[in-house]
Parts: structure tokens; C-alpha cells; sequence
């Protein structure tokens, strides 16, 4: 379970505080999304969880299954079971996809005391998901993300995902810059990794996303707080008069 | 012009402790010219445009200074594990125990020292002309210097496709040692050649590689440098490439505390290929240099240079490439990049990359950069349950990948990489 209490983050060079007490609860299992207009703080709030440098937590708390995620390094976090799938992933000229891999699951297991993978084990697994993912062979010996159109690149961090196993799944704007078809692809492989226990928080702009990847709950965000939770519904009331009316009620 | 009598002097009194050895035969009209060479150029000083970032003095000094050696705690040298024919060099002398017999089918190997005695031999072809070609426009007195006094060497012709490398190693024994090697490769029409060498040979090291690479032969070398910490070195490679012939050299240098590598190559004939590469990682004294000179004098030519650095703790990396596209050498493919990874804001990158075009229909790019690890890089792979450390060696690796990926046979290659990963691995924080 994501416990997040009254989070306030600060840019760690400007005077500037972009989350002014986030407060967020999601159970194990269930799909939250996270919508807001530009500038409204999601993209820093996954940021802030996964150990991004740059932001200084300035009061409030963040725990995965009760442990505190702020005091951890990045590593430390995604071997506590946290994902983040990024909006823009990084290319890596020189690292092949493969190897990149097989470095980050290995890793984790060691983290966690697990014996690592073999090369033939990790081989069979990796095949398996990506073809589920429709990344072919030759996607996988390439540099990490080196030469990957925006769908392909989406469609390799769910890849990692689906690889790593986390508890905690965050999706910071999956959708943005895919065509409908990538975007199914990439939902149906989220749909896939949902297995009960598994948790999401899926950061959009659109609704459309949440078309495929179906939300428990719906979470409004503006100047750095959560100003509304509903159901699907919400998503929609969105989708259908803009944010104007919601930041008018809650203010 | 005449020289400054400062050069002149200082030239003099380096040369007066040296002694032209006297084998009496075809060498000694080559050691001759290139004295002359020599005493004509003067030995090099800061002064110098093409020793600007790089101080002579240690390399021109009249004594080598001493070199501790370097205890490699059991860990066997490089290409260990490959099966090659050894040559080896104990502090510049031939080491005929830990050498392998000569002998091998599409190779003839000798002795320079041995060989000097004869009245002809192939490599008086060869022997300090190539070297004396690369004299111009740019001038290079310590491989003259070398032509003139070299001890020993290696006389390797090849005419068929010999089973496995021929492979020259250096051991450094002596603290105070002075070694001048001269090495002539000939390579006939249709040969093919891979040669290794690794070791640091000396406190103070001038070695001279010449290569001539006839129409349609193939040359592959791979050299690891010496890690003995406190060595230096001045090694040049003078190559010249027939019709679709090919060379490639590829050089890996960790540690040593002064090294001036240049590499002189010409292409002659229509339609060859030369690419020369280096990776090199350095800690705190740590000085080198790329020196590069490409000459295209052909039809439809390509050329790469790909040098990479990673410097830390106030190692200083030196490159100045050059493209010379003759005229009419036309459809030229000239590449050249030079980089570095600076670990720390105490390191320096000086870099002088020139182009010199005189044919009107060819492709020449190149470019130069100084950068710090990628911070974005560094937290995706974190992210990812990658610690920082080895997220960092990933990084480092993946920087040296272009360079290293100069090495065709993958078992060069891996040979290098595990190096590459142990320097990484002893200088974890």
C-alpha cells in the first residue's frame, strides 16, 4: 500500500514549492489515476516518490507497505517493489536493451536476497513478455531506447515493468504522444500485469487512456494538492467541460 | 631556417649518449638518413605547435625517468587467453625463452637485430621510409630519433593468412629502463594479419610501428598500453594502404603516466579503409595523447577516427586529428570523433580536431565533446534498481562502446572490455 501524507516539495534550486500537501492512499490492487491541468504537480509528485534529484521534500511523508520511500535512494526504492514508467525515457547509446535488462532484474533480486537470473532463464522470460508487447528481437539488442519511435519507447518501459514485477506501478503520462492502436497495445500490457495485488497510479491528461486501462479512482490535482477524488465518472466530467468548473467548485 | 641553438644544444647533448648500433649490413644507410633526420628537425620542445598540450621534455630528456613497476597481484596479462604467437621484449631485449619459436605458415618473422647484418633485406624497403614519409607536412623527431637508434624489433612479412595473431609483449622489469623498438609490418597483395601487443616495456618507451598494407590485404591491431602507473611512452604507427586494402587499430590505454601515441596513415589506393580508435581511462597524473594524421590520396576512401576518453582526479586526454583530403580523392568517407567523460570538474580534455579538403565531392565530418556523466541516464537506470556505482561503469562502458566496437573479433573485444570492467572495479570508491 502508497501511503502519501500532506507532501510538500520544493524545487531544490528556486524558491518555488510545487506540492503543497498531497495526500494519497492506494490499496494494494487498485488503479488510481491522477489528472490536473498543466503545472498542477503530477509529473513531480512521481518524480518525488521515485527519488528524482532536484526536489527537496519540505514536510510530509510517503511509505511503501510502511516503509518511508523519501529516505531511500532510487535503487533502493525500486527494490522496495516501486515502478516508474517515464514520460520521456532515456536513451542510453551503448547499452544494449538486453543487457540493460538483465543489469536492472538481477540487481533488484540481489537487493531483495534472490538468487539472480541465468542468462538461459532470463532469455526464456524476456522473449515471452516482449513478444506479448510485439518488441521484436532485433528491439531488444538495440542501445536502450536509442532510435525507438515514441510507441516503441512506451511500449519498452511497460516491457520493464512487466520484467521487474514491482508492487507499485506509477505511469507518468503513458499515453502522450501515441496513436490509439500503440496506446491499446501498451493498456492491454498494464492490463496484464493486473493481478489483484498489483497497484497503479496512472497520470493523464486525457481520459482516453482510461478508456483501456480501467481507474478505481480518480484523482483531480491543481496548484500542487489533490482538490477532488470521485470514480470513473470524474474522468469524464473532464473529459467533457475541462477542468475550469472542478477548480471553481473546490475554490 | 636554422634552428634555435637552445633545440640545437638540447638535441646534441641527447644524442651524444646514444650509440648507432652497427650491424654493418642494409641498416645502416636507413640509421644514417634518419639521424640526419633527426639533427635536421631537432628534438621537440613545448614550443612546438603539435606539442603544445603535450610537455616533450621527459620523452627528449636525456635519462629515462625511473618508473616504478606496477604489481598486477597475480591477475594475467592481456590476450591471456588467446592463442597468438609470442614475441616478447623483456625491458627492449628480445626474450627468446618466453618467446615462441618464429615460425608460422604465411608469416616471416625476424629479428631486427639479427637481421640488420644482411646486405639486402625486404624491409630495406621500408625500414624508416615510411616513418620519413610521415615527416611532412608535420614533423615527428622521436620516431626519426627511433629509426636511428632502435635496438631490436620485430621484421614481420606476411604473404598468405596465418592461423593465428602475431602478438609483441612488453615486460617492464627494469626501473630504470630506456627501450627503442622499431617494428616493420609488410603485408603482401591479399594477406591478412592480426596483430596484438600489450605490456608497459619500459620506464621510458619510443616505439615505431611501420605498416605497409599491400592492394586487397587486411591489418587488425589491437594493443593494450602498459597500466605500470609512473611509465611513459612515445609510439607511432606509420601505415600505407594499397588498392581495397584495410586497416584497423584499436588501442586501449589505462594508466601511465605520460603517453604520446600518434598514428600517421596514408591512403594510396582507391577504394581502402583505415579506422583508428582508442580508449583510454586515466586517474590523477595521468597524461595522453591521440595524435592522428589521415591522408586521403584516393579514389572513394574511408576513414574513421574514434578516440574516447574518461579522465578523473585531474587526468588530462589530448587529441589532434587531422583529415587531409588530396586533391582528387574523390568520394572520400572521413570520420572523426573525439570525447571525453570527465568524472570530476579537476580533469582536462584538449582537443584540436582539422580538416584540410582539397577534393570537391566527399563526406567529411567531425566532432569534439567534454561532458559529464548524463544525469538523466544515470537515475533511469536507478530507477531501475541499478545501484549507482554500477549505473555509473554501465555509463562509462557505454561511452567506450563506439571505440571498443572498432575491435572486430569478439574475442579481442572481450578481452578488452574484462579490462576495461577491472580498472572500473579497482577504482570504485
Amino acid at each position: 500500500m502508497l501511503e502519501i501524507k500532506n507532501l510538500q516539495v520544493k524545487l531544490e534550486e528556486e524558491d518555488k514549492q510545487i506540492l503543497k500537501g498531497v495526500d494519497l492512499v492506494i490499496e494494494p490492487g487498485t488503479v488510481h489515476a491522477i489528472m490536473g491541468p498543466n503545472g498542477s504537480g503530477k509529473s513531480t509528485t512521481s518524480y518525488v516518490l521515485s527519488g528524482k534529484d532536484g526536489y527537496e521534500v519540505i514536510g510530509g511523508s510517503a511509505t511503501l507497505d510502511g516503509v518511508d520511500l523519501l529516505e531511500m535512494e532510487p535503487e533502493e526504492r525500486a527494490a522496495a517493489g516501486l515502478f516508474l514508467a517515464f514520460q520521456y525515457p532515456v536513451e542510453i547509446p551503448g547499452v544494449g536493451n538486453m543487457t540493460f535488462l538483465r543489469t536492472a532484474v538481477n540487481a533488484q533480486r540481489k537487493a531483495r536476497g534472490q538468487e539472480e537470473m541465468s542468462a538461459a532463464e532470463f532469455l526464456k522470460v524476456v522473449r515471452e513478455k516482449a513478444k506479448t508487447l510485439k518488441i521484436d528481437a532485433e528491439m531488444l539488442k538495440r542501445p536502450v531506447n536509442v532510435g525507438f519511435s515514441g510507441g516503441e519507447k512506451k511500449r519498452n518501459e511497460i516491457l520493464q515493468m512487466a520484467m521487474l514485477e514491482p508492487k507499485m506501478c506509477i505511469l507518468d503520462e503513458t499515453d502522450s504522444g501515441l496513436d490509439v492502436d500503440a496506446m491499446k497495445l501498451v493498456a492491454e500490457g498494464v492490463n496484464a500485469l493486473r493481478d489483484g495485488k498489483r497497484s497503479f497510479l496512472v497520470i493523464t491528461h486525457y481520459q482516453r487512456l482510461l478508456d483501456h486501462i480501467q481507474p478505481d479512482v480518480v484523482h483531480i490535482m491543481a496548484n500542487g494538492r489533490i482538490v477532488k477524488s470521485g470514480g470513473p465518472e470524474l474522468a469524464l466530467e473532464v473529459e467533457q467541460n475541462g477542468y475550469a468548473d472542478i477548480l471553481a467548485e473546490v475554490q | 631556417m636554422a634552428l634555435a641553438q637552445a633545440k640545437l644544444d638540447a638535441t646534441e647533448t641527447r644524442l651524444a649518449v646514444l650509440t648507432l648500433p652497427a650491424e654493418g649490413g642494409w641498416l645502416a644507410a636507413p640509421r644514417q638518413d634518419a639521424l640526419a633526420r633527426v639533427r635536421a628537425m631537432g628534438l621537440p620542445t613545448r614550443r612546438d605547435e603539435y606539442w603544445k598540450y603535450t610537455r616533450p621534455d621527459s620523452l627528449t630528456a636525456v635519462e629515462a625517468t625511473p618508473a616504478a613497476l606496477f604489481d598486477t597481484q597475480g591477475e594475467p596479462p592481456v590476450f591471456s587467453g588467446i592463442d597468438r604467437l609470442k614475441i616478447v621484449f623483456v625491458d627492449g631485449v628480445f626474450a627468446p625463452d618466453l618467446s615462441d619459436d618464429l615460425s608460422m605458415e604465411g608469416v616471416e618473422i625476424e629479428r631486427l637485430a639479427e637481421a640488420g647484418s644482411a646486405d639486402i633485406h625486404w624491409a630495406r624497403d621500408l625500414y624508416g621510409v615510411l616513418e620519413a614519409r610521415g615527416q611532412s607536412p608535420v614533423e615527428r623527431p622521436l620516431a626519426a630519433l627511433n629509426s636511428a637508434f632502435a635496438t631490436d624489433g620485430a621484421l614481420i612479412r606476411v604473404t598468405g593468412k596465418p592461423s593465428k595473431p602475431v602478438s609483441l609483449i612488453y615486460f617492464h622489469r627494469s626501473e630504470t629502463s630506456d627501450a627503442i623498438l622499431h617494428h616493420v609490418v609488410k603485408l603482401e597483395e591479399g594477406a591478412e594479419l592480426t596483430l596484438l601487443e600489450n605490456g608497459p616495456a619500459a620506464s621510458r618507451f619510443n616505439k615505431v610501428l611501420e605498416v605497409d598494407v599491400a592492394d586487397g590485404a587486411r591489418f587488425h591491431h589491437v594493443r593494450a598500453q602498459g597500466r605500470d602507473h609512473k611509465r611513459r611512452a612515445a609510439t607511432h604507427i606509420f601505415a600505407r594502404l594499397g588498392a581495397e586494402s584495410l586497416f584497423k587499430s584499436f588501442t586501449l590505454t589505462a594508466n601511465g603516466v605520460m603517453t604520446r601515441n600518434e598514428c600517421v596513415i596514408e591512403l594510396l589506393g582507391d577504394d581502402s579503409v583505415a579506422h583508428v580508435a582508442g580508449a583510454c581511462m586515466g586517474d590523477g597524473d595521468f597524461h595522453h595523447d591521440d595524435t592522428v594524421f589521415i591522408t586521403h590520396d584516393a579514389l572513394n576512401c574511408e576513414s574513421r577516427q574514434v578516440f574516447k576518453k574518461v579522465l578523473r582526479n585531474g587526468a588530462t586526454g589530448v587529441f589532434q586529428g587531422k583529415i587531409l583530403v588530396k586533391e582528387g580523392a574523390q568520394k572520400t568517407d572521413g570520420y572523426q570523433i573525439s570525447q571525453s567523460l570527465l568524472l570530476d570538474d579537476d580533469s582536462q580534455f584538449l582537443a584540436k580536431p582539422e580538416l584540410e579538403i582539397y577534393a570537391d565531392d566527399v563526406a567529411c565530418s567531425h566532432g569534439s565533446t567534454s561532458g559529464a556523466i548524463d544525469d538523466e541516464a544515470l537515475f533511469y537506470l536507478r530507477s531501475r534498481g541499478v545501484p549507482a556505482h554500477e549505473a555509473t561503469d554501465l555509463l562509462v562502458l557505454a561511452f567506450l562502446a563506439e571505440a571498443v566496437d572498432e575491435i572486430e573479433a569478439d574475442a579481442l573485444k572481450d578481452e578488452i572490455v574484462s579490462r576495461l570492467e577491472g580498472w572500473l572495479e579497482r577504482r570504485r570508491d
